[in-house]
């Protein structure tokens, strides 16, 4: 067949595609013209697909050719592409499983990072009771005044020098802070983990001097008392998004079957619902940071026991919650991880977490 | 030929191509972007002002969603692109040639972070040149593309009905060939029998004439010499442009008459 036989023949098949198409993408219909139904675009898809190959196949001109391969690959996007609601069913479902089983299942890249992010942080603090002048050496001496300043008991409000009404204020530095700390131990991990480690370490070694230096201060009741009611949230969380980039790095030194490209991208399914988890977890906690632990209002028993009950929760959520059989109900279609989640909870406490609902 | 177009397979046993972007086209859309948010910055931040620590604090949200949830929101939520791209005629995609998802978008869009140093992009650049693809890191991870958006290729009606030989070349009326235009049977006659590559390249010539100068048609019509004849200038593109007619079978009916076909 000739190539003006051939569009003549279906030039009106591929208008119809593109109205479709078009519509599909938000346009609005027009009068009087007809769609096929949705049901038949699999097939129309398919029959342009070997227009194309025709036309190439036949040496038809460029022009057409290239017409054709255009509409083709919107074809592609329509029947292959992503759908972008996030629904809310796929949140409670993260909430409520995918989340701690995915951090159960990455229990030694958390387990690293914890060790990472805990370690100088206790060490430091520890060692800052018994050699008072080594804050000097991690921090200097006007940082050391600031955070002096802040924590004075004869404050009435606590924190990064803030004055009264500035909560909001507060709110907005640490979500901006602290959520982009997080991003970065995430990121990190792509320099093979070093990154990943290096801010662990770093932010680690940072709260540590500041807490070693206030306690040795005498600033107890100040101190702890403004960390306590969010340091959960924030420090698993910092935690977990250094386990999601831990896991990229890892996968690009230890690819085992795959290339390294592949479990790159492969470990960042994973990595990445872990670091959606804890940046939701740092975002909790700018709110109790910023409305709660600043405030003198509540006494400081009450402020230990909201931190010591975050803990309990926080820790047991990631220990119990979601260890029940997921695999039998029917998967939502924004946990695509779930494949890898059927190991743990065999091996898991059954029915300990939160049952499904039915 | 470009070197850019990398080939996706489809489920369909189609190969799509996509052209990827290079670093300079997506630096300029990064600049717009940023353009673009520190405007935005600069008026909110001048408005906010009026309200004090509320007011900063809405700031700071601000700066945070514009560092990072910008890039994602409009990645997916706008076709693959943010302004900048979008400007840029760039659309980012997966590696299969679909819509960027969430997941791909937040994984490229949080290590950017990385991308970005030492400064300037400076690890985003080199990966860039290490790959055939122009993959910053946040692309190797995502499995992402950033491609130019293909224009719309299709021609015109009226620069359509231009290709037709039939169609008036400013120079066939000033040239008193005998088998001009609608002249009998003259192009039907082949100098040389053409593999269909070759009726490819006529066609191809004739589509493409329209948007050239008639010294470089001219010029580059020389090149077929045992198909002109040695006609010369505009009775050269005349002859392959009512040659490519015949392949693509504008003509056929006319051949049919002549008993060829």
């Amino acid at each position: 067949m000739r190539q003006d036989a051939f569009e003549a023949r279906y030039r009106d098949q591929w208008a119809e595609f593109d109205d479709w198409l078009k519509r599909e993408g938000g346009g609005q219909a027009v009068d009087g013209k007809t769609y096929f139904a949705a049901s038949d675009f699999a097939y129309r898809y398919r029959q342009l697909a070997r227009h194309l190959a025709l036309a190439r196949d036949r040496q038809y001109g460029a022009e057409l050719v290239a017409q054709l391969e255009s509409r083709v690959l919107a074809g592609h996007q329509a029947l292959y592409g992503a759908s972008h609601a996030a629904s809310t069913g796929g949140v409670i479902q993260f909430i409520r499983a995918t989340f701690p089983q995915l951090v159960r299942k990455h229990w030694r890249s958390v387990s690293l990072a914890s060790f990472c992010l805990f370690g100088p942080m206790l060490a430091i603090t520890v060692a800052i009771q018994y050699f008072p002048d080594f804050a000097y050496v991690l921090m200097s001496a006007e940082e050391l005044a600031a955070v002096q300043q802040m924590y004075d008991p004869a404050n009435r409000i606590l924190g990064a020098g803030r004055d009264a009404g500035s909560d909001v204020a507060m709110w907005g530095f640490y979500i901006m802070n602290n959520v982009r700390i997080d991003f970065q131990c995430f990121a990190g991990g792509i320099l093979f983990g070093v990154g990943s480690i290096f801010f662990m370490i770093f932010n680690g070694g940072h709260i540590g001097a500041i807490s070693g230096y206030l306690t040795q201060l005498g600033y107890i009741e100040t101190f702890w008392g403004f960390v306590a009611g969010h340091s959960s949230l924030e420090l698993v969380g910092a935690a977990l998004s250094g386990a999601a980039g831990l896991q990229i790095g890892y996968a690009l030194i230890a690819p085992g079957a795959r290339s390294r490209l592949e479990a790159l991208k492969f470990a960042a399914i994973d990595a990445v619902q872990i670091l959606y988890g804890a940046a939701a977890m740092t975002f909790m906690a700018a709110f109790i940071e910023a409305f709660w632990s600043a405030s003198r209002v509540p006494p400081v028993e009450v402020k230990y026991a909201f931190g010591i009950i975050g803990w309990i929760l926080v820790l047991s959520y990631f220990a119990l919650v979601g260890r029940t059989r997921v695999a039998a109900s029917p998967a939502s279609p924004s946990v695509p991880a779930s494949p890898s989640v059927p190991t743990i909870l065999t091996t898991g406490a059954a029915e300990s977490g939160v049952s499904r609902a039915a | 030929m470009l070197d850019t177009p990398r080939v996706v397979t489809t489920p369909e046993g189609i190969e799509l191509t996509l052209n990827v972007a290079g670093p300079v086209a997506r630096a300029r859309a990064w600049v717009i972007d940023a353009l673009i948010r520190v405007v935005a910055y600069i008026a909110l931040a001048t408005a906010a002002a009026a309200f004090g620590g509320f007011g900063t604090g809405i700031t700071l949200l601000f700066l945070f969603s514009a560092e990072w949830a910008y890039p994602v929101l409009f990645e997916v939520f706008w076709n693959g692109a943010t302004p900048g791209k979008r400007a840029c005629h760039l659309r980012v995609l997966h590696d299969d040639g679909t819509p960027v998802s969430w997941r791909a978008s937040v994984i490229r869009n949080t290590i950017r972070a990385v991308d970005f140093l030492p400064f300037m992009y400076g690890f985003g650049l080199i990966s860039c040149l290490l790959n055939r693809d122009f993959k910053r890191l946040g692309d190797l991870a995502a499995g992402t593309v950033v491609v130019y958006v293909p224009p719309s290729l299709a021609l015109s009606p009226a620069l359509r009905a231009a290709t037709s030989a039939v169609a008036r070349h400013p120079f066939v009326e000033t040239l008193a060939v005998p088998h001009a235009i609608r002249g009998a049977n003259h192009a039907t006659k082949h100098p040389v029998p053409l593999r269909l590559d070759e009726q490819r390249a006529v066609i191809n010539f004739a589509e493409r004439r329209v948007r050239w100068s008639d010294q470089r048609a001219n010029e580059l019509a020389q090149h077929a010499s045992e198909l002109i004849e040695g006609a010369q200038g505009g009775a050269a593109v005349d002859r392959l442009v009512r040659l490519a007619d015949e392949f693509t079978g504008r003509r056929a009916n006319a051949a049919k008459e002549m008993g060829r076909r």
